[in-house]
């Protein structure tokens, strides 16, 4: 009996953490609960990010979508929660429809994914002999426009591949323009003070 | 190479990109449904939210070096467009709840099914 595997075993645990809270947020009628069950399960999605050696995204992941996203829907919570709008309900029928949906499209995924043999499980000596990179330079370097990964085949003079500054800077004025939209769209309205007199 | 799923050997052997890529369609499905079922608007947007987590997920199992079997690898391009995704997900989140709450004041409802005015 070969000794247990622990990152295999801390896999399952965030994998069913993260799968058992989307289902709680699908199942559950209550906005309130739903919200909490997401906090969750993206906090568990993100433990996955680490598992799988992304920690840079697994941090990012925690400190935008967690700490970030997260709150914006919470407070958009709080500021719908009127006691109509807490539960709603959603009709058998539209259950009925969408398990159907889901299941079939859930099971042609997960079927899909374990037939095609290279993303199967790796060799278990080769993934422990990896060299571990405690490092997000890569990433940094690929924002700037370098990629320091994998040398270039049109580029043979600059050795690296052109990275991704033109989508960073796009991603930046995107970001703008929606944080001036958003406040634009939920600014307060001023309303229209009757004309005196009439 | 063992692409097949065995019950006796799942803690001692490493998972690979096809366990990651089920955990997001797990996550894909709950959210496309959430989006499909809910009648509050913003539980519609946690459908969306936990969709892209589930796309997320397959970026970065792809671009990983520790569940690589010899198949497709991404490299740096994983992490980097799971960023991306990330951060378009804020902006998302940002002018969508900005909608939502537009029109829960102009309707004083946040159900999607009132929201049928540009119906023809």
């Amino acid at each position: 009996m070969e000794p247990i595997y622990w990152p295999s075993f801390f896999f399952y645990l965030f994998a069913i953490l993260a799968c058992g809270f989307a289902v709680a947020v699908l199942l559950s009628a209550n906005i309130v609960r739903m919200a909490f069950y997401l906090v969750l399960s993206l906090a568990a999605t993100s433990g996955l990010f680490f598992l799988a050696g992304q920690e840079f995204i697994g941090a990012m992941q925690l400190l935008i979508y967690v700490g970030g996203t997260l709150v914006l829907l919470v407070f958009g919570v709080m500021l719908t929660s009127q006691e109509r709008f807490v539960s709603m309900k959603t009709m058998s029928g539209d259950w009925f429809i969408g398990l159907m949906a889901g299941g079939a499209l859930l099971s042609l995924l997960a079927a899909a994914a374990f037939s095609v043999p290279q993303w199967g499980s790796p060799d278990r000596a080769a993934v422990e002999n990896l060299p571990v990179q405690k490092t997000a330079a890569p990433i940094a370097m690929g924002l700037l426009g370098a990629r320091v990964d994998q040398p270039g085949p049109d580029e043979p003079q600059r050795g690296v591949m052109s990275g991704y500054l033109l989508h960073f800077e796009i991603v930046s004025v995107h970001l703008l323009v929606v944080l001036v939209g958003a406040a634009y769209l939920a600014r307060a309205k001023r309303k229209t003070a009757p004309a005196p007199g009439v | 190479m063992n692409s097949t799923f065995h019950l006796a050997n799942l803690l001692t052997e490493p998972p690979g990109i096809a366990h990651f890529m089920t955990v997001g369609a797990v996550l894909f499905v709950c959210g496309a449904m959430c989006m499909a079922t809910k009648r509050n608007a913003l539980g519609v947007l946690m459908g969306i939210e936990l969709v892209l987590n589930g796309a997320n997920m397959n970026f970065v199992a792809f671009g990983s070096q520790y569940l690589q079997n010899g198949g497709e690898y991404l490299g740096l391009d994983g992490p980097l467009m799971a960023l991306f995704v990330i951060v378009l997900a804020a902006a998302e989140a940002a002018v969508a709840l900005a909608i939502a709450l537009n029109f829960y004041n102009n309707h004083d409802s946040i159900d999607v099914d009132r929201a049928d005015q540009l119906q023809g």
